[in-house]
């Protein structure tokens, strides 16, 4: 069987059998303990200078952020932005508990769809599971109520994130995946997590960079401040 | 994919005259390391970095059957499927095996360099499946039949002509006459063009950046979505992916990810790295309803506990091409391979065979830029070292390097004797050339003083001019 050829030939090549007990108990703490490595001092900063990093990366890989001081803004934020950029009031939104909570009765010309995108949709708006200051990254894990479509079809992406979610290096996201969704699964990652750096772009093209390649050309991100110790 | 890397020194010749791709190659050639040297330059730890790379990489492989049987494991139980694939033939034969149970007639397929090692897109067809590249450089290079010419910028060697040729000449039911104006109308065309792709397709296949034994998870970066869209929309997702892509955790793999985009490309960080675990999920509303790994070996686990072992810890960023003087002269394609460049002239032989890839190593000149940016400090010219040995060893190299190399050999092992043979030739040297300063031609080096001229020695040796310096106290 070609599995048993493989490690066969792996473990001939360093010269030893199937590893010992002892040796396979050290290598599966070492998982369960996941240790970190060295973690970049850039994003270890009080909480408003993390949050102005997270905001500077966004912007500098091509990405647009609006702060907005409560949820409740959310709405009218986001109809602003559809007439700013020239885009009909309708878009696809994830069936987020957060986001089927924002007052959209209060502007009744933005037709607020839910569920999973379609090809012919224009806009789509995410829910933000966490920021990571960074690079200025989203962190958009699949799951029924936040769907990876939204992601990829429409042309231009609105997350809602929410500021107590943005935490400095990706390794925090790390702990808040595990203990928050893969610990209730048995201990699985949802099927898909995607760490999102700006729109879609392409430098395939003698190596220019044009943005809005297949995914989404515009990425906007509404952040809720809903963090005191990060307002500066 | 047929190698034409026994053709190495006849396809430099004819890519050093190919006007187009010197065109490409002078466009890119500088824009690679300004670009990873800014982004180096804005984190402080990346060298501590490149040392925690090199080790979280060196651990896994003295640990290699522990994580991919783990990996394995973690994918199983996340509902999805792994295929152990010995060679390129089994890896077929598993892909299509899965693509006909799928009742597949398309299948899209994101950036693999496994891929284009297994002629993934050759075999399908074959058997009545079309396969779609959908990474923008990928798709018009099977457009026009060409292979990659380096492993992240696929089609860097093509000019703003050879898209709109290319795309008039494929897309026959669009208008002949239409303009593009800007580079971005022929983006425009291929994404339109690609949606309808992603949308029909039933099969999509990518590759991996990493594999991750924890949590049995494939690692996928892209900067274009296409990766994504290849691996969420169709009911199957295929992952192609070789044994030393494993990883113990995520956080290895993120340590890992600081330092691929900073020597890919530059950027801080891909547009796009996506984690996928297992097919979806009874309450998910989208993503593919299997998932299958196929683990290929395909002449690796040959290379472990060897002196070619370090190879393995490769992320395939391409910061070696991108940075080697061999490369910027002559392009990728003149490798004759999947892998082009110093990783290249590494990997190449040990994955095809010395006596098929024996030029690869030779050529280089050894100047070092490659290790020094390798993220994971692979020791490249010690390695291409290794390989022009054992071409040695097993008289594979051509009779006259074995004499010229034989002449100096006898010559180096008497020193007093080397030292004045090698006074006199730059005596003799320097006198003759004092005039000019060089020589356009020189006997029994008219192939070399082709291309360029020999400078004049200035009539001293390093050992005199070294001992001299002293003498005064100057060193």
């Amino acid at each position: 069987m070609s599995k048993d050829a493989i490690l066969g030939a792996i473990r001939r090549g360093l010269r030893r059998g199937p590893l010992p007990d002892d040796q396979t108990l050290g290598l599966r703490a070492r998982l369960a303990a996941h240790p970190r490595h060295l973690i970049p001092a850039r994003s270890r900063v009080p909480r408003p200078a993390q949050l102005a990093l997270f905001v500077r990366n966004v912007e500098k890989e091509f990405g647009t952020v609006l702060r907005v001081p409560d949820a409740g803004a959310v709405p009218a934020a986001v109809a602003l932005y559809l007439i700013a950029q020239n885009l009909p009031q309708d878009l696809i939104m994830a069936p987020h508990p957060e986001l089927q909570a924002l007052p959209w009765q209060d502007h009744p010309l933005l037709n607020v769809r839910q569920g999973r995108a379609q090809p012919s949709d224009l806009v789509s708006l995410q829910h933000g599971y966490a920021g990571v200051a960074e690079t200025g990254t989203l962190v958009l894990p699949g799951g029924p109520d936040r769907p990876t479509t939204l992601n990829l079809l429409s042309e231009t992406e609105i997350v809602v994130l929410r500021a107590s979610r943005v935490v400095g290096p990706y390794e925090d996201v790390w702990d808040l995946l595990r203990s928050e969704i893969a610990a209730p699964a048995g201990g699985m990652l949802p099927r898909n997590v995607m760490l999102v750096t700006g729109p879609s772009r392409s430098a395939d093209i003698e190596s220019v960079l044009e943005l809005g390649a297949h995914g989404p050309r515009r990425l906007h991100i509404v952040l809720i401040d809903d963090d005191p110790a990060a307002i500066g | 994919m047929l190698a034409t890397s026994p053709a190495f020194k006849e396809n430099a010749a004819h890519a050093m005259a190919d006007v187009g791709l010197q065109k490409a190659l002078a466009r890119t050639r500088p824009q690679f390391p300004a670009k990873r040297a800014a982004a180096v330059a804005a984190l402080p730890e990346f060298e501590a970095l490149r040392d925690i790379g090199r080790d979280i990489k060196d651990h896994t492989l003295a640990h290699l059957d522990f994580y991919l049987e783990t990996f394995a494991d973690n994918v199983e139980r996340a509902g999805g499927t792994v295929h152990w694939c010995s060679d390129a033939d089994a890896a077929r034969a598993a892909v299509l095996a899965i693509c006909e149970a799928a009742g597949a007639r398309t299948v899209t397929k994101g950036k693999s360099m496994i891929s284009e090692e297994l002629g993934i897109n050759q075999h399908l067809e074959q058997h009545g499946i079309v396969p779609v590249e959908t990474d923008l450089g990928e798709y018009i290079l099977q457009l026009r039949r060409e292979p990659p010419s380096h492993i992240i910028a696929p089609a860097f060697h093509l000019n703003r002509e050879d898209w709109e040729d290319s795309f008039r000449r494929s897309h026959t039911d669009l208008p002949p006459d239409r303009v593009f104006y800007e580079r971005r109308d022929i983006l425009s065309e291929a994404r339109t063009r690609l949606r309808e792709k992603f949308l029909a397709a039933d099969v999509g296949i990518t590759g991996a950046n990493f594999l991750i034994a924890e949590t049995g998870s494939s690692v996928i970066v892209t900067n274009e979505g296409n990766g994504d869209l290849t691996q969420t929309l169709p009911r199957v997702h295929i992952v192609l992916a070789s044994i030393e892509k494993v990883v113990p955790t995520l956080e290895d793999a993120t340590s890992l990810l600081r330092l691929l985009a900073r020597s890919a490309t530059g950027q801080d960080f891909s547009v796009y790295t996506t984690f996928s675990t297992g097919p979806r999920r009874a309450t998910d509303v989208d993503g593919p309803a299997d998932y299958h790994v196929i683990l290929l070996d395909n002449g690796r686990s040959a290379m472990v506990g060897t002196e070619f072992q370090p190879m393995l810890r490769c992320i395939r960023c391409a910061a070696c091409m991108n940075h080697c003087p061999v490369y910027g002269a002559v392009g990728g394609h003149s490798y004759g391979w999947v892998y082009p460049g110093p990783m290249g002239a590494v990997l190449t032989p040990s994955l095809i065979g010395v006596e098929q890839a024996g030029h690869l190593p030779n050529a280089s000149t050894f100047c070092g830029k490659c290790e020094s940016v390798c993220p994971v400090k692979i020791p490249l010219p010690s390695l291409m070292r290794h390989w022009r040995e054992r071409e040695f060893e097993r008289h594979l190299s051509p009779a006259t390097v074995r004499r010229g190399l034989r002449v100096w050999g006898w010559f180096a092992r008497r020193p007093r004797l080397y030292r004045l043979v090698t006074r006199l030739a730059a005596a003799t040297l320097g006198s003759l050339g004092r005039r000019r300063g060089r020589f356009a031609s020189l006997p029994l080096a008219g192939s070399w003083t082709e291309g360029r001229d020999l400078p004049a020695p200035e009539g001293d040796t390093f050992f005199s001019r070294y001992a001299s310096e002293q003498r005064a106290g100057r060193i």
